[in-house]
């Protein structure tokens, strides 16, 4: 967002340091100016709560890498070890097994959240995509993390999972089979790929960490998104980040800790699988093998289309056709505040959602295939046909002239509690 | 800026799709009761005269198949579990019958020592495959984790599962794997009129499938019975879970009593960071 700097160094050294790395000036520029929509709600506090979850997984994370051994023979052992001899073991290794969940429900919500504001539409299209890839990469990372206790259900979904490149030998014979080799260092799923599973384990939330730079870069760029969907035309649309936007992310943000306590204190195994506290054994299969749920919306869709190869094909394009949203959707107005039409069918597709994770937790088959089919249609349907017609058949209701009419109209910028406050400027 | 009804229900909606997730077995789900632990809910904590009894069932009954592997002595008499008095645990490490495999020693042999109060609990058998030699082929699993590695699936109607996860969340439900022990201990019953069980094998109601290997070690007319006098089935195979719960999660009583201070807490900063938010904003209009 251009505006003009209003970093002033206080001191001496302050003053010689701007003339050499102006970092303060940029910080100052882009968190504490920084201009922010006055009207943003909560549900935009989870950008904030995101990047605390970034940080928290790496920090955890790093502290159980001292501790955990990755190979065949020691990982689940070291696990235990963790758990019971370590100093609050226990509760670091809650923290960043609670954490994964918590960053995905953060992250749903944070890109339900764009959908329903048409946050993906120009001029934040790049914005979007680096987003999409963030995702990409955490569920990288977290399918990776997952194989690391080396109990059974890590074993055996690592074992389905890098399977489903096998699939590729329906196109070029041979092909699948080699990249799968590839991914296991060997024959089958072992030592070596727990050893190389941890190493990328470890890198790649520095990958999502350098995303998020472009991914706030980018943001800070086209500036924020709103819930009216209009730009910010005048000074009065906006309040500075610092204090503002800072104070009540931070609500959001404990508020959304409380949800973790809670997890990580009370109900730890809660989002786990009890198998995997059976160590892994390759010649014991599980009679169910289930993902995380997080990824069990994308299980559903693998698992409702028939062929082995359609299904890998369809699960990693409800994952890519999200790149393409800002141009499938032909609605001119951003909001679906005012999308009288499209609305309904957002909620639709959270609905479709939230019953694909639940078919994806469920065995394939009799009706839960059916239903999956059903919900993955409409997956696909709401992207491919919905977004691009209903864009142009719907009559918006009418936008507010502007982001501060919208607040006052609403009745949130209370002009009575100004006058009441003492500290009116 | 409130937060508006639809809001709070898609919230709802993401929460409950959220939880939506542990995977759940199909249709071979068996009804687990459950029952009633001091360490259920939020508040719970262990209680240590149960630990003990429950310490009693394993030792003489057991172990005689069934190691402790990642339960060391020391954990005995350690805080937040059962907490017997330390110079016991020695002598009761000293007298365990299933030696700690040592060496080598200055002539390159390997030997047999004593269990020291480091050392885990060990089971009669050197491996696995001399287990199952002497159980008919059957394996008899260490019982450290076992009362997280199992747990009681859903069995109820599709459309009552989110109400039944959402109230498992809120009021802390973790005890799965004991109310499992506890039904699979006292589940032994006849086979229902033409069901086939293989040979060597048991009934039990609890178990999926319903071919047991284990031999029923308690029942109504055998059990142990603790030095107060009293003792029955029931009563030992409530305390015997209770007591793998605790193998299984040594930390729980320390866990529930920093949760809740924490959640107190957060609770108390989310007030103030509201407070001051409403502060600061009163300002922006």
């Amino acid at each position: 967002m251009d505006h003009t700097s209003s970093y002033e160094p206080q001191t001496k050294f302050g003053k010689w340091w701007d003339d050499r790395l102006p970092i303060a000036r940029l910080a100052h520029g882009q968190f504490v100016a920084f201009p922010t929509p006055r009207n943003l709600n909560y549900w935009w506090t989870f950008g904030g709560i995101l990047t605390f979850f970034l940080a928290s997984q790496i920090v955890t994370g790093i502290v159980l890498a001292m501790h955990y051994q990755p190979s065949a023979a020691e990982a689940f052992n070291s696990v235990e070890a963790i758990r019971r001899d370590v100093n609050f073991g226990w509760l670091i290794r809650n923290l960043h097994a609670v954490g994964a969940s918590m960053f995905f429900i953060a992250v749903y919500i944070h890109i339900f959240r764009g959908l329903y504001y048409g946050s993906y539409k120009a001029p934040r299209e790049v914005l979007w995509i680096l987003g999409v890839l963030i995702f990409l990469v955490m569920m990288a990372t977290a399918f990776m993390g997952y194989a690391l206790p080396w109990g059974q259900m890590s074993f055996w979904g690592v074992t389905v999972i890098t399977n489903l490149f096998s699939s590729i030998n329906e196109i070029i014979p041979g092909l699948g089979t080699a990249i799968v080799e590839w991914l296991w260092g060997g024959f089958a799923v072992s030592g070596t790929t727990l050893n190389r599973f941890f190493a990328l384990h470890y890198l790649l939330p520095f990958v999502i960490a350098g995303l998020v730079i472009l991914h706030i870069w980018a943001l800070h760029v086209a500036g924020q998104n709103n819930p009216t969907g209009l730009d910010i035309k005048t000074k009065e649309d906006a309040v500075p980040m610092y204090p503002y936007a800072v104070a009540k992310d931070a609500v959001g943000l404990f508020a959304f800790l409380i949800l973790f306590a809670w997890f990580v204190f009370f109900l730890p195994d809660y989002l786990g699988h009890a198998d995997n506290y059976i160590e892994a054994d390759p010649l014991v299969t599980p009679p169910h093998i289930v993902p995380e749920w997080y990824f069990l919306p994308f299980y559903a869709i693998l698992r409702a289309i028939p062929s082995k190869l359609g299904g890998v094909i369809a699960m990693f394009a409800a994952i890519a056709i999200l790149v393409v949203v800002p141009w499938l959707d032909t609605s001119r107005v951003r909001s679906a505040k005012y999308r009288p039409v499209y609305k309904w069918f957002f909620w639709l597709l959270v609905i479709s959602c939230l019953a694909l994770g639940y078919l994806g937790a469920m065995p394939a088959e009799g009706a839960y295939v059916t239903w999956s089919r059903i919900f993955t249609f409409y997956y696909f349907a709401h992207f491919l046909l919905v977004m691009p017609i209903v864009g142009l058949i719907e009559r918006p209701r009418p936008l507010p002239r502007s982001i501060s009419e919208s607040v006052l109209k609403s009745g949130a910028g209370a002009p009575e509690g100004a006058a009441a406050a003492p500290e009116t400027r | 800026m409130r937060v508006t009804k639809a809001s709070l229900a898609a919230l709802a909606f993401l929460f409950g799709g959220a939880v939506a997730t542990p995977a759940l077995a199909a249709g071979d789900a068996v009804h687990i009761d459950r029952q009633s632990w001091s360490f259920s809910g939020f508040t719970g904590q262990f209680d240590r005269a149960q630990l003990q009894r429950g310490f009693q069932v394993y030792k003489d009954v057991c172990a005689a198949c069934h190691g402790l592997n990642r339960v060391r002595f020391r954990n005995l008499f350690e805080a937040g579990g059962p907490e017997f008095d330390e110079e016991s645990v020695k002598a009761l490490a000293a007298s365990w019958p299933n030696q700690i495999t040592d060496g080598p020693d200055d002539q390159g042999k390997m030997f047999e020592r004593p269990a020291l109060q480091s050392d885990p609990i060990r089971g009669p058998f050197k491996n696995n495959n001399e287990a199952r030699a002497a159980n008919n082929g059957a394996l008899p699993p260490d019982l450290s984790l076992i009362a997280k590695a199992r747990t009681t699936h859903y069995t109820g109607t599709w459309w009552a599962h989110p109400f039944s996860m959402l109230r498992d969340i809120a009021t802390g439900y973790q005890e799965g794997g004991a109310d499992y022990l506890y039904a699979l201990l006292t589940g032994y019953q006849d086979p229902p009129e033409g069901f086939h069980l293989a040979e060597g094998m048991l009934y039990n109601a609890a178990f999926p499938g319903h071919q047991f290997a284990m031999p029923a070690m308690l029942s109504e007319d055998s059990f142990i019975t603790y030095q107060d006098g009293t003792g029955s089935l029931d009563q030992n195979a409530r305390d015997v879970a209770a007591f793998l719960a605790w193998s299984a999660d040594p930390s729980l009583n320390e866990r529930k009593r920093i949760g809740w201070l924490v959640i107190l807490y957060l609770i108390v900063t989310t007030g103030l960071l509201y407070a001051g938010k409403r502060r600061i904003w009163a300002k922006a209009h």
